[in-house]
């Protein structure tokens, strides 16, 4: 944290924040503690809203590493989604607890995302976006072709029928909740760590951080491979959450429209933009839900219209009006009195 | 004998995604803008073509002389307004402000016409085949796509090296700022070559509605159709794309005819296979990708 960074005499001196990390501190240990308890104080419905609810802050948090911090496009993460709800679903049929499968799925979809950035990494900008698409399409079509996992008309998750319905959907909030957790806060560390400021470097000019040393490719793999693992985990929270696993939904390339929109209108590049784009995103959706798809329409639009005009999103707008951080991964210049 | 039905059959769609692709490869080449709503556009032009020219009270097939010229101003205007509004950003800000028109266009087709599927009604041609031997035939519409395909090719190659418009377009492609000091308006002539992106683009989705049912979604599939033609060709030459394409086509024909399911399997091996050993596809000049 900025307590404890050297001061120097005279002169400006750096620090995290500019606001003090006490504020944040606290405001993110009662919101951990509310989300912990959730399921037992609010109602079912509820608790079921911000289970998809976090599991678009997962999918939203990885999309904005992807493409906020690494300038990477990705349109085809609904590959990992996908994989990591059949690799779920895989070791359910082989009797293992669902729920312990959650970060087996996550260590697969790293795995794969290995060679797969050998192939993807080759390409730059809009090829990059199309090929990723390109691949989540052929996971697509491979597992829909495997008739274990009932081909293109999906399974039924199993190993969940034991517990009563209040108790499955307790359980699931809380594995969703934790991931979530998870994610989000190992993203803040992340960014934080020396990969934050080399991703920082290459996002501002990739040639002098080229120059300065910074190995770019591998960089951008690690982060391919994190965002992988983490859409895997969403894929198989998803899994446990919803009893029918189909290739067509969660292969859906509308994941992917919602966790690129719900990052641009929160603010690509920061922490808290795409768990604030998600809090839009699902207010929009539950009070438009009697008319069809208009909420995507509506939110494309927008997401249209904040790339053009707002590309720093709605928190990055507010954030460079008050100067104010929640969690804070760069560096602050500030003139000693 | 199958072989050669792969080679007649993929030959054929291979056409079709050539001028599908040829839009995809214009806009990129000249003004660097990958258009992730380009599969959605084509599919816009097939529902004009199907909702819109019946009120002319003219058949569906003579819908090209409408919607052509209609979508090359469309092209136009889009390119001066959002379009170029993103390039001035930077590229990533046209991949999502492409993707986000993408969404919308598929969501308001959804809304207003359903996910019901559409054809473009060529009344019994579209049923007539030729048949040179006793197990071939060549649907008289996919011959007519291919001599189309290979015809737009041909006039764009012409238009792009023998006129003075097309030595603009390949000014602005290589140096747009050298361009504008020598008196070029780039802007204009990248919305010159958005109308000829845009005019390919309905022809193909038509052309395709022709051929086959499409729906709102069916634009994301053709997108990536195109891409994948264009990238197995090599980026930057147009008739590498017409041997991309038709290698896409023959082995989509070649996967589909063990199991059907392994049509887009098979294409999008293909495409990954070249992107492995060749990155620069097939007839790519440089490795302009990277």
């Amino acid at each position: 944290m900025s307590l404890d960074t050297p001061r120097r005499e005279v002169g400006p001196s750096v620090r995290r924040s500019s606001t003090s990390p006490l504020f944040a501190l606290s405001g993110s240990i009662i919101l951990i503690g509310f989300f912990s308890v959730a399921p037992w104080i609010v109602p079912a419905e509820w608790s079921s809203v911000l289970m998809n609810f976090f599991i678009l802050v997962i999918m939203a948090t990885m999309w904005n590493l992807l493409a906020g911090y690494a300038g990477m496009v990705s349109i085809g993460q609904q590959a990992f989604i996908g994989l990591g709800s059949y690799a779920t679903l895989y070791f359910a049929l082989k009797g293992v607890n669902p729920f312990l499968t959650i970060p087996l799925a996550t260590m697969i979809c790293a795995v794969l995302a290995v060679p797969i950035t050998f192939l993807l990494l080759r390409l730059r900008g809009g090829y990059f976006s199309i090929a990723t698409w390109v691949v989540s399409d052929t996971a697509l079509l491979i597992i829909g072709a495997i008739a274990y996992f009932g081909g293109g008309t999906g399974k039924l998750m199993p190993g969940l029928q034991y517990l009563s319905p209040s108790q499955t959907a307790h359980d699931t909030y809380l594995a969703t909740w934790f991931v979530a957790l998870v994610v989000v806060v190992g993203t803040y560390v992340l960014l934080r760590s020396r990969l934050g400021l080399v991703l920082a470097s290459i996002r501002d000019n990739e040639v002098a951080a080229r120059s300065a040393g910074v190995n770019v490719q591998s960089a951008r793999r690690l982060i391919f491979i994190v965002a992988a693992a983490g859409c895997g985990a969403a894929g198989a929270v998803l899994a446990v959450s919803q009893p029918f696993i189909q290739p067509s939904s969660v292969f859906n390339i509308q994941w992917a429209a919602e966790m690129i929109f719900v990052s641009m209108i929160g603010g690509l590049g920061t922490i808290e933009g795409p768990i604030i784009g998600s809090a839009i995103f699902f207010t929009l959706q539950q009070s438009l839900q009697q008319y069809g798809v208009w909420y995507l329409v509506i939110f494309g639009s927008l997401a249209v219209v904040i790339a053009l005009w707002q590309p720093r999103g709605l928190w990055g707008a507010f954030r460079d009006r008050y100067h104010t951080e929640l969690l804070p991964v760069g560096y602050h210049l500030r003139e000693e009195k | 004998m199958i072989w050669i039905n792969v080679v007649i059959q993929g030959v054929l769609v291979g056409g079709f995604y050539a001028l599908f692709a040829c839009g995809l490869s214009l806009m990129f080449g000249v003004m660097k803008v990958i258009n992730l709503a380009h599969g959605d556009m084509a599919v816009v032009a097939g529902y004009v073509a199907v909702f819109l020219t019946p009120h002319l009270h003219i058949a569906e097939i003579w819908s090209l002389l409408v919607v052509v010229p209609l979508f090359a101003l469309v092209g136009y205007v889009l390119q001066r307004t959002l379009i170029q509004k993103s390039i001035d950003r930077d590229p990533f800000t046209t991949l999502l402000v492409t993707f986000g028109l993408s969404v919308v266009i598929e969501n308001l087709l959804l809304e207003f016409y359903t996910a019901n599927a559409q054809t473009v009604n060529v009344g019994a041609l579209g049923y007539e085949s030729w048949h040179p031997g006793s197990i071939f035939f060549i649907s008289y519409v996919s011959l007519g796509v291919l001599v189309a395909a290979v015809a737009v090719l041909a006039v764009l190659q012409l238009f792009l090296s023998h006129t003075g418009t097309g030595r603009l377009v390949r000014a602005v492609a290589d140096d747009r700022e050298a361009a504008q000091l020598s008196g070029a308006n780039y802007r204009h002539i990248f919305g010159i070559a958005a109308a000829i992106a845009f005019a390919t683009v309905a022809l193909a989705g038509i052309a395709y509605g022709m051929q086959t049912q499409f729906a709102p979604t069916s634009g994301g599939v053709n997108l990536l159709f195109a891409f994948e033609a264009v990238v197995i060709g090599g980026i930057g030459s147009l008739w590498g794309t017409l041997v991309g394409g038709i290698a896409l086509g023959m082995a989509q024909v070649f996967g589909a005819h063990f199991n059907p399911e392994y049509q887009r399997l098979a294409g999008n091996v293909l495409f990954l296979l070249v992107l492995a050993v060749r990155p620069r596809g097939l007839f790519g000049k440089t490795t302009s990708v990277s």
